[in-house]
């Protein structure tokens, strides 16, 4: 298997303005060094709730936002210009809300043109039959290319946003919260178009979602991200059957599941901390029943517990 | 609080300094001698040496502009040639009657745009709603000053209800009820057009608010109809009312300069025209400042209005 | 650009403005074809003469030069240079706002700090400063004019264009390799321009309006050419004895920039979308009830339910459409039972639930038909003081986003305590104490420092415990809970569910609980109905509707949902799209989708069947009830 994508510590803090008086203040740590690989033809989930820097690292991975520190190899080339364009034929971005991501004043057509005049450069000719061929694959008719945005639905949009990201030709897709805003009968078609064009097209998928059942049914592995760190990564169908760190647990276990019985997890707050005034050490400290003063004083790297399941805790759970 | 007052005076410290750049700036842009230019038809020998002196017309722009402030926050505005008397005596003179007449109109104009605005809102499409609509759009598409023009030829001339013009009567006037007299035209042509501004933002405000979800949540919590337009919509909507009147307050100032002329108001407007066309610029730059001072700081007290009622602001 | 014209037309007042400041453009256009005297010719033996003189249709002035010929001379220019200038105005500002609010950083911080300048200055005084050095002249009003306008479409086009930057097309343009020079001419510019319309249309009145009055204060246009500000001012000497001097230039002004108002709202109420779906309208106190068929028996309904919906129809009435979003629903709760209502957006769910108390949004919304029975009491077309007294008393709702469903001005505290003193007169000092029990109730922690915190302090599962608790502030029968953990996340989610569980265990509460999640409606409900376009196509006990789903809808979309632990798997999905409520097909709504649909399913209404608790809209279940 050869590697498509490496990430090594990478990095992002938003520099705060300083006040008039103080002088610079530290910035606000959205991610925490981060690092994994992902191979080719895998789909790593990412799972997280708001405020954990799941886009802020997409944004990234895309090009759209510049890393302040680590590095970027797709195919074993670096990246680390942020110039959206070079990205663009490498790697691409679908995005949440389908309808706000169509410009509402362009045609399909017009939008899909972008990227293959831009990015490669196609004629006229060139450009109309590889635009039929990729709209035939995400299922839409080609009617629908004259159109506006308005005029489709939820799923429908989605699908045009996903042929957008293909009429570059990349490697790999991230794809962030792709079905939240889609209905659940449509969310499976998506879904399912998805794993096609993997196979047909030899993608590579980063799948962001705050949904765990959606994570699991698509992803071969699943990279867990609380406070902008990785607090653990393990392969998908053992990461919430058998969680190593208590977030995870904890996530998993706040999951409606039908016919488990409803109890509340945790009754201590729910609140993150503070990002302006983050805590020493772990950052779940404060909600974990499982933390003691080592917690609250040091934070824990992300260490192997068993074979393709890493996690960030000091006393993880044991079998 | 008293801190978001602090941080909003200081922020308000490159404002006015910018605001002094400006005037300078644009004073600076006359053509030809700038010491002949500034006295125009004033310009004997004697005061071109003496300006020349005074703003250090021999320096750099940068230099003559510190100058310039330096002068000013001594309270020394220069002399004005046609009136032959320091400039921040005529400005201030000048200003405390602009003041009177913008004040009670701008006071006028608040009342009664919000109160047309909400009512107009509560019976959206009702006939309140339609008459205080038409009145509206005639009242901001009026000039204010052919507006005046009518109200002298109606009320004064022909019924001869109030005095043509001036601020008080030249024999036996003086009192409080000899200006409610004098003011009541020019401060009603004054108001009129801010009245149908704010009557108008009132109404889109109220209705942009009465469709919000928590005003629903007012309702299902059973809260009275009345209450819910007068308490919940219009404390909402007064959020984005507030900053308007701070920017008709503004207009009501800018309108003043006509109505002044018309009913002969010794105000800072008809003393501004007046120096422009007999090309006495340091009275122009005089009254230009110290009013546009004195605007930035109405609008610090609107700012600090606006966090009175919005907790969301004090950041 | 065609159902522009057409909405524009159809507006009477803005038709109006529209031929008015036609004719009068038209007029100024063929001005010097028109055989008119030369407007500058002085005749002093004929000086003021009155209208309809000889010679003089509309009189001369105090130079004895035509009026008539000075007017349509004036207009043509008081119109050319007004225009000029917002065209000026609107063309720098927008450019500089574009550019701000695309680059951002920096560059935006001191556009926007030079625009907070001359935003300082009131605007006459600026324009005053500017003609003071350039001298009087129509040009030069002209130039502060405009100047002066800059800053009003440099601020409004960059907060349009800030909005649109943060927008994902602006991202997904730049992945597809265009530039910034691009993106802002070929993705920005056409989404901003319909605002630079609208800002244009609606501000050049007001311009035309400006250099007018600096004419008439004589520093505008010289003699002897004249524009209307210019004839108003030079004519002020003489009004008293002459009126109609000032009176034609004057009425002349009033004209054009009342039709031009007109037009301009006009212009912008026909390009703001909010406008044709009528969200623009304020929603009456209750929703309106115009019922289309007779009032169910009570009869019908369960006799032992605390709330019973019946044949309850809610339309919303727009532009000539109707949407027929519920469509004949029935329910029923018991006292203490809760029943969850499921469906995708779209079904109908939540304006079933807004229905019961009359909180659908009216206009556009009408309920058609149907009752709803609180303890017997049909509360459709009930007067609104009854209505008003139940509400929060009786029946109380827990809406989705706590954060927009909490008034963002008043303390937490005081919104519990209206809730209470509404309905009971209490004193402060009990409401308040009351208040904060009920944030005891929903255990907010330390709720003594909590209870005098605005909305915008609170996480979000904070604000939604303060939504429940304002629920139960006047410990009511029922409580309608319409998504209530849809906006929260998964592990906040599970502490609000577990609250809600055991505050109605505790109270003896009716639930009616509003999602679109099965996981959720499993934990928590006694009872389900599946709603579909409209209509309620499944009812029964939850475990079994979920083990043994009889419309082929309900099984379906429980095999559309990922659930967690089933591990990595292809999903069942439903093909199609759910049809749009305002043309919905005879028969079955769900029938074009359905894989067991034959012609019967098409031909006319199909009618719940089914045996003791468990019911079902189909003629084909997939389970035959015992």
């Amino acid at each position: 298997m050869t590697e498509a994508l490496r990430v090594t510590n990478l990095s992002k803090t938003f520099p705060r303005a300083g006040g008039l008086f103080a002088g610079a203040r530290p910035g606000v740590r959205a991610v925490r060094p981060v690092s994994f690989a992902v191979e080719t033809g895998e789909t790593l989930g990412i799972v997280g709730e708001s405020g954990c820097g799941k886009s802020t690292f997409a944004r990234m991975l895309v090009g759209l936002l510049p890393p302040s520190g680590g590095e970027i190899e797709i195919e074993g080339r670096r990246l680390d210009n942020a110039d959206p364009a070079r990205f663009g034929k490498m790697i691409q971005y679908v995005f949440q809300d389908p309808i706000s991501s169509l410009n509402p004043r362009k045609t399909i057509r017009q939008i899909l043109e972008a990227p293959l005049r831009l990015l490669h450069g196609m004629g006229r000719a060139e450009r109309d039959a590889r635009i039929a061929e990729i709209f035939d694959s995400v299922h839409l008719r080609p009617e629908f290319l004259d159109r506006y945005p308005h005029e489709f639905s939820g799923g429908q949009a989605q699908r045009i946003g996903i042929a957008r990201a293909l009429a570059a030709a990349p490697r790999i897709l991230v794809l962030d919260e792709p079905v939240s805003a889609l209905d659940v009968s449509v969310q499976a078609q998506v879904l399912n178009l998805l794993a096609r064009l993997k196979d047909d097209f030899g993608l590579t998928y980063l799948f962001i979602s705050h949904d765990l059942a959606v994570v699991e049914a698509v992803s071969d592995r699943v990279l867990v991200l609380y406070f902008g760190a990785v607090v653990e990564i393990g392969r998908a169908e053992s990461i919430f059957k058998r969680p190593r760190h208590p977030y995870t647990r904890l996530l998993a276990d706040s999951a409606p599941v039908v016919g488990r019985p409803l109890r509340a997890p945790e009754q201590r707050g729910s609140e993150l901390p503070d990002p302006l005034d983050p805590p020493p050490g772990c950052a779940f400290a404060g909600r974990c029943p499982r933390a003691t003063d080592l917690c609250r004083t040091e934070e824990p790297r992300l260490r192997p517990m068993e074979e393709d399941q890493l996690a960030a805790c000091h006393h993880p759970f044991e079998d | 609080m008293g801190r978001y007052i602090l941080r909003r005076l200081l922020s308000a410290i490159p404002v006015l300094l910018g605001i002094t750049a400006i005037v300078f700036l644009i004073m600076a842009m006359i053509p030809g001698d700038p010491a002949t230019a500034l006295l125009g038809a004033y310009a004997t020998p004697d005061n071109v040496a003496r300006i020349n002196k005074q703003l250090g017309l021999n320096h750099p722009l940068w230099y003559r502009y510190v100058l310039w402030l330096w002068n000013m926050l001594h309270g020394d505005f220069g002399r004005s040639y046609s009136l032959n008397r320091p400039v921040i005596f005529e400005v201030w003179e000048r200003l405390s009657a602009t003041a009177v007449l913008a004040g009670v109109s701008w006071v006028a104009a608040s009342i009664l745009g919000i109160l047309a605005g909400v009512v107009s809102a509560a019976r959206q499409y009702g006939l309140a709603d339609k008459v205080i609509t038409f009145a509206v759009l005639i009242g901001i598409s009026i000039p204010s000053f052919f507006l005046g023009i009518m109200l002298i030829l109606f009320f004064a001339v022909d019924l001869r209800w109030f005095p043509v013009s001036g601020m008080y009567a030249i024999y036996g006037g003086g009192d409080l009820l000899d200006l409610a007299r004098h003011i009541a035209m020019p401060a009603a042509a004054l108001s009129v057009v801010a009245t149908g501004v704010i009557a108008r933002l009132s109404r889109s405000a109220m209705l942009e608010v009465l469709r919000q979800d928590y005003i629903r949540t007012a309702r299902a919590k059973g809260v009275g109809e009345r209450r819910v337009i007068l308490g919940h919509a219009l404390r909402a909507a007064m959020v984005s009312i507030i900053p308007v009147l701070g920017l008709q307050a503004g207009f009501v100032l800018s309108g003043a300069v006509y109505i002044e002329i018309v009913f002969q108001w010794p105000g800072i407007g008809r003393m501004l025209v007046n120096a422009i066309l007999q090309r006495d610029i340091l009275l122009v730059q005089g009254g230009v400042v110290v009013v546009a001072c004195l605007y930035v700081i109405f609008n610090i007290l609107v700012d600090v209005a606006q966090s009175l009622l919005d907790p969301r602001i004090k950041t | 650009m065609r159902q522009f014209l057409r909405l524009l037309a159809r507006n009477r007042l803005a038709s109006l403005g529209g031929v008015v400041i036609t004719g009068i453009a038209m007029l100024a256009l063929i001005t010097p074809l028109l055989p008119l005297q030369h407007p500058d010719v002085i005749d002093t033996a004929h000086r003021f003469l009155f209208p309809f003189s000889e010679g003089h249709l509309l009189g001369t002035d105090q130079l004895g030069r035509d009026l008539l010929s000075r007017l349509l001379w004036g207009t043509r220019l008081s119109l050319a240079v007004g225009v000029a200038a917002a065209l000026a105005a609107g063309i720098v500002g927008s450019g500089m706002g574009m550019v701000a609010g695309y680059v951002g950083g920096r560059t935006d911080n001191i556009i926007m700090r030079a625009v907070d300048m001359l935003m300082a200055f009131p605007y006459i005084l600026l324009a005053l400063a500017i003609v003071a050095a350039l001298g009087p002249g129509l040009m030069n009003a002209l130039i502060a004019v405009a100047a002066v306008n800059v800053p009003f479409f440099a601020r409004n086009i960059r907060g349009i264009t800030l909005g649109l930057a943060r927008r994902e097309f602006v991202d997904a343009a730049r992945l597809s390799g265009k530039g910034h020079l691009r993106i802002i001419l070929t993705e920005l510019l056409p989404n901003v321009l319909p605002v630079i319309v609208v800002a244009m249309s609606t501000t050049v009145g007001w311009m035309i309006l400006e250099t007018a009055g600096l004419s008439f204060l004589g520093l505008g246009a010289q003699p002897p050419q004249a524009d209307l500000g210019g004839m108003l001012g030079q004519a002020r000497s003489a009004m008293i004895t002459s009126p109609h001097t000032s009176v034609v230039p004057g009425v002349m002004i009033f004209l054009i920039v009342m039709s031009v108002n007109l037009l301009g709202d006009g212009v912008r109420d026909a390009l703001d979308p909010r406008l044709r779906s009528g969200a623009l309208s304020r929603p009456r106190a209750s929703t309106r009830v115009a019922r289309q068929h007779a009032v169910p028996a009570p009869e019908a309904a369960p006799a032992d339910a605390l709330l019973a919906v019946q044949a309850l129809e809610t339309q919303f009435h727009v532009t000539g459409r109707v949407y027929r979003a519920v469509n004949g629903v029935d329910l029923a709760v018991k006292p203490g039972e809760c029943l969850g209502v499921i469906g995708e957006s779209g079904s109908g769910k939540s304006v079933t639930a807004l229905s019961v108390m009359g909180l659908v949004a009216s206009p556009p919304g009408v309920i058609t038909g149907g009752a709803v029975r609180y303890r017997g009491e049909d509360l459709i077309g009930a007067p609104y003081a009854r209505l008003r007294d139940l509400r929060g008393e009786s029946i109380s709702y827990i809406f989705q986003d706590p954060l927009s469903t909490l008034h963002p001005l008043y303390r937490v505290g005081d919104q519990l305590a209206e809730a209470i003193r509404v309905h009971h007169p209490v004193s402060r000092a009990e409401a308040r104490a009351r208040a904060l029990q009920l944030l005891h109730d929903v255990r907010i922690p330390n709720p003594e420092g909590r209870i005098d915190d605005y909305p915008h302090e609170m996480s979000g599962g904070m604000r939604q415990r303060v939504g429940i608790a304002m629920a139960l502030a006047n410990d009511p029968d029922i409580i309608i809970a319409d998504e209530p953990t849809t906006a929260l996340d998964v592990t906040v989610q599970a502490q609000i569910l577990g609250l809600l569980d055991d505050l109605r265990r505790d109270r003896g509460l009716a639930i009616v609980f509003i999602t679109h999640d099965f996981g959720v409606v499993a934990q928590l409900c006694d009872r389900v109905a599946v709603m579909y376009a409209g209509q309620i196509v499944e009812t029964g006990p939850t475990a079994e509707v979920l083990a043994a789903p009889a419309h082929p809808y309900t099984r379906r979309l429980i095999a559309c949902v990922p659930e967690l632990g089933g591990g990595r798997r292809e999903l069942a999905a439903i093909p199609g799209l759910p049809p749009s409520v305002d043309a919905l097909p005879d028969g079955c709504a769900f029938a074009a989708r359905c894989d067991r649909a034959v012609a019967d399913c098409r031909a006319g209404r199909i009618d719940m069947t089914g045996t003791g608790a468990r019911s079902v809209r189909c003629l084909f279940p997939e389970e035959a009830f015992a």
